[in-house]
């Protein structure tokens, strides 16, 4: 098991994972709705299934929200 | 500007500040500030905004008060139902405050009036409840070089950010809004009433620390909390190369409205 830390949280994974997958693993609702940061970097949407994550990854899932009202 | 023993009753809370006092005071006296909603966020930050003596404070919204606003939108009260909006926000920043000019758009915030109004301000709050606003206020202040502090809230959660010029702008994070429907909006999915005042307030807050000067802004950063478990964290964020609107390769250069989403929105309510 490696680790990785997502949204500041520990998670141990079987690595070799793509970002797609780690969304998959953590059950998000909407998939194609998260913008994804890699060690500080965002990560564009089309680049998901190709990125590989490696030990030590710290991934951070910001999710739109748009009310106010 | 010399303050009457009156206004520095009124504000000795703050003068006592060491990182506002009187100069502090000063500098919020004179400040402009636009809202953009006066709603569920829009509220708590006019009625901090007003409270804390902000000089001019202007407000954005083309609706009227709704009875379903009244859960979170406490700036309005039940005999406002049917009022503007802005027309109820005004009047209780009068009580709240006198000394307060407010400035009132009964209209919405769309492309074509976006950067005529924002010119006259210090710095926009984004207070609305949709997606092609959001990303309207953004382009209109990153093109115009504006600080403004954005907000978004839905069931639980709640986030914001703060832009200066040069600094991590919501595009940069959210490339482009979500198709209409995609995500849902507190009238389609709900939001904790007092989620609203939480966040609502920490941008009053944002805009009382722009205007003095005090502590550190919330630029590169976007704040996130969750209600149900009151975690609160902060994500470092940077300005995206690839940014359509600050990156180095910019798509955007004039303000575009996502019109449809907006019609579709407006009557899903
Ligand atoms: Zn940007």
């Amino acid at each position: 098991m490696s680790k990785i830390k997502v949204n500041d949280e520990l998670q141990e994974v079987t690595l070799p994972l793509t970002v797609t997958g780690l969304i998959q693993l953590n059950n998000v609702l909407q998939p194609d709705m998260v913008s994804v940061q890699l060690n500080g970097e965002f990560v564009e949407r089309g680049e998901f299934d190709a990125t590989e994550l490696k030990e030590g990854d710290e991934v951070d899932f910001l999710y739109f929200m748009g009310g106010g009202c | 500007m010399d303050f009457t023993a009156e206004q520095i009753e009124r504000y000795s809370r703050h003068i006592l500040l060491q990182d506002v006092g009187v100069e502090g005071q000063e500098k919020i006296s004179n400040g402009k500030v636009l809202v953009i909603g006066a709603g569920g966020l829009g509220a708590p930050i006019l009625l901090y905004l007003a409270a804390a003596g902000v000089g001019t404070l202007g407000i954005i919204d083309g609706d009227v008060v709704d009875l379903s606003n009244l859960q979170r939108q406490v700036i309005h009260f039940t005999p406002d139902v049917g009022k503007p909006k802005v027309e109820s926000a005004k009047e209780k920043i009068l009580q709240i405050n006198p000394e307060v000019k407010v400035v009132t758009y009964h209209q919405f915030f769309t492309a074509e009036n976006a950067f005529d109004i924002i010119k006259d301000y210090d710095f926009v709050v984004d207070g609305t409840d949709n997606f092609p606003v959001k990303f309207l206020i953004n382009d209109a202040c990153v093109l115009a070089g504006k600080p403004f502090s954005h907000g978004g809230i839905l069931r639980f959660d709640g986030q914001t950010l703060t832009h200066l010029p040069g600094t991590a702008c919501y595009r940069c994070a959210f490339h482009s809004p979500p198709p209409p429907n995609a995500v849902p909006t507190c009238s389609q999915a709900g939001v904790l009433g007092a989620i609203a005042g939480m966040l609502g307030t920490i941008q009053a807050a944002e805009v009382l620390k722009f205007l003095t000067g005090a502590g550190d802004l919330l630029t590169n950063r976007l704040l996130t909390f969750n209600a149900k478990t009151m975690n609160f964290r902060t994500v470092n964020l940077k300005q995206n190369k690839k940014c359509p609107i600050c990156g180095e390769h910019r798509s955007i250069t004039q303000l575009v409205e996502s019109e449809q989403a907006v019609c579709e929105i407006k009557s899903k309510k």
